[in-house]
């Protein structure tokens, strides 16, 4: 889509995300979690999204307000059960949201075969369990794989810390955990950071996610998100 | 305690092992320099009891390789909402510590790069298949994590879990009866009453605690090989 462009805020940025979309969600709960842009989706009120995140929701913020607001049909995700998931909870039990169950593993790498133009790929995890249940296997040098498709999104909305205006990304700590994969494997990449610099002030060997993956950037200051 | 090198070491003198003497007995078999993943729960708190000078490196599988202990405020840690553990708690970090994507943490997970995985368990099976994530109860919300991804991925899986359920039943059975999170792949179980070793011709008792061998054999389903 052409080079990383800076936008305004946050409405700016997840303008054009249409009802049916499939929306990638950073975040390992709450940490990495891009609040602003899920926030600004939920204003667009939009519907019938298919969400894909490692978790549905913490309390009543950010992806738990999402689904709340009803813009979520499906979620794909490996842990929705929490102590804090009750809006994610109350929507399952009355049959409003449908799950798929995914290893969090198989979540990482399915989302990363889409970005790597992998076609499918076999998988040691979940070998006789419920979740390869109807899944093809086979058999190489021995062990038993799954075969596994991969995950692609219309969207992404993901945060980083920092970006450059070439829409070069780098993480804080833990809170990298599906960026950089969520970044490649979506059509549309959109990015909130704490902070933009010029192009030349991130260190080249530094960066983590090359601006090749990313469409649009929106800096929130820390007390907006 | 009696016992020899080829056989079982029986603990007659005292009962069971407490809550926080299995994760001790676990650490003490976790060689110095390893890579080391510690699953939610009881299995986190192995790390109390690892030597500092063992250089044992701790892997997260939310991104990181060199985790500390918990963030204490009052220890002076900083608390920082983007250093979590898999728990989700903020955590400290360790000089020589890396961050990674979560595809790269679960690539080196399922890579066999890490030496050993503990991990929680509702039950084990004679064959080594561990059952963790699902009691498979009708309209529970179903959640899996990372627990199928860490039961084939390190090169060694170890299972903290009372060997008898509250009801007296034997967690260690022949078959799981709830669902499966890993085929074959539980190396050794660490229980109050014993540590068992799983092996290719079965199932060998390697040290007990408050009970003989022939005990155990009595309460068990498993046929337990010298």
């Amino acid at each position: 889509m052409g080079k990383a462009r800076i936008v305004p805020d946050a409405d700016a940025a997840v303008a054009g995300i249409e009802d049916g979309a499939t929306v990638l969600v950073g975040g390992f709960g709450t940490a990495g979690q891009p609040m602003a842009l899920v926030d600004a989706l939920r204003r667009t009120g939009v519907r019938d999204l298919t969400v894909v995140n490692n978790n549905a929701g913490n309390g009543d913020v950010g992806l738990a307000a999402l689904l709340a607001a009803g813009c979520v049909r499906r979620i794909i995700c490996s842990f929705p059960r929490q102590t804090d998931s009750w809006v994610f909870d109350g929507l399952y039990r009355d049959g409003r949201i449908e799950l798929e169950l995914v290893p969090q593993g198989n979540l990482a790498e399915r989302m990363r075969a889409a970005g790597a133009g992998i076609g499918a790929f076999f998988c040691p995890t979940g070998v006789g369990t419920p979740l390869a249940e109807g899944k093809e296997t086979r058999t190489i040098d021995g062990r038993d794989y799954v075969l596994e498709y991969p995950i692609r999104g219309d969207v992404a909305l993901v945060k980083a810390h920092r970006a450059d205006t070439a829409g070069n990304l780098v993480y804080r700590k833990t809170a990298r955990n599906f960026g950089p994969v969520m970044a490649a494997a979506a059509t549309n990449t959109i990015v909130e950071v704490d902070d933009i610099v010029e192009a030349g002030a991130l260190d080249p060997e530094h960066v983590v996610t090359p601006g090749i993956y990313v469409d649009r950037i929106v800096r929130v200051a820390e007390e907006a998100s | 305690m009696t016992g020899t090198h080829d056989g079982p070491v029986e603990n007659l003198d005292r009962g069971p092992l407490d809550r926080a003497e299995i994760p001790a007995r676990v650490a003490r078999d976790i060689p110095a320099g390893a890579y080391v993943n510690l699953g939610i729960g009881q299995p986190t708190s192995v790390a109390d009891h690892l030597d500092v000078d063992a250089g044992v490196t701790l892997h997260t599988e939310n991104g990181m390789l060199g985790m500390g202990r918990i963030a204490d405020a009052e220890r002076g840690d900083v608390v920082d909402p983007d250093l979590i553990n898999a728990g989700k708690q903020p955590v400290t970090e360790t000089p020589g510590a890396s961050y990674f994507h979560h595809a790269d943490s679960f690539a080196m997970m399922r890579g066999g790069h890490l030496d050993v995985c503990v991990l929680g368990a509702f039950q084990v099976s004679a064959t080594g298949d561990l059952a963790n994530w699902s009691t498979g109860e009708k309209g529970a919300i179903p959640a899996v994590g990372g627990a199928m991804d860490l039961a084939i991925g390190a090169k060694r899986i170890y299972v903290i879990m009372t060997l008898f359920a509250k009801d007296g039943t034997p967690k260690l059975v022949p078959q799981c009866s709830y669902p499966l999170t890993g085929v074959g792949c539980v190396t050794r179980l660490y229980t109050d009453h014993a540590l068992f070793a799983i092996e290719p011709d079965g199932v060998r008792v390697v040290e007990t605690w408050g009970s003989s061998v022939a005990d155990l054999a009595a309460r068990l389903d498993v046929p337990l090989v010298d």
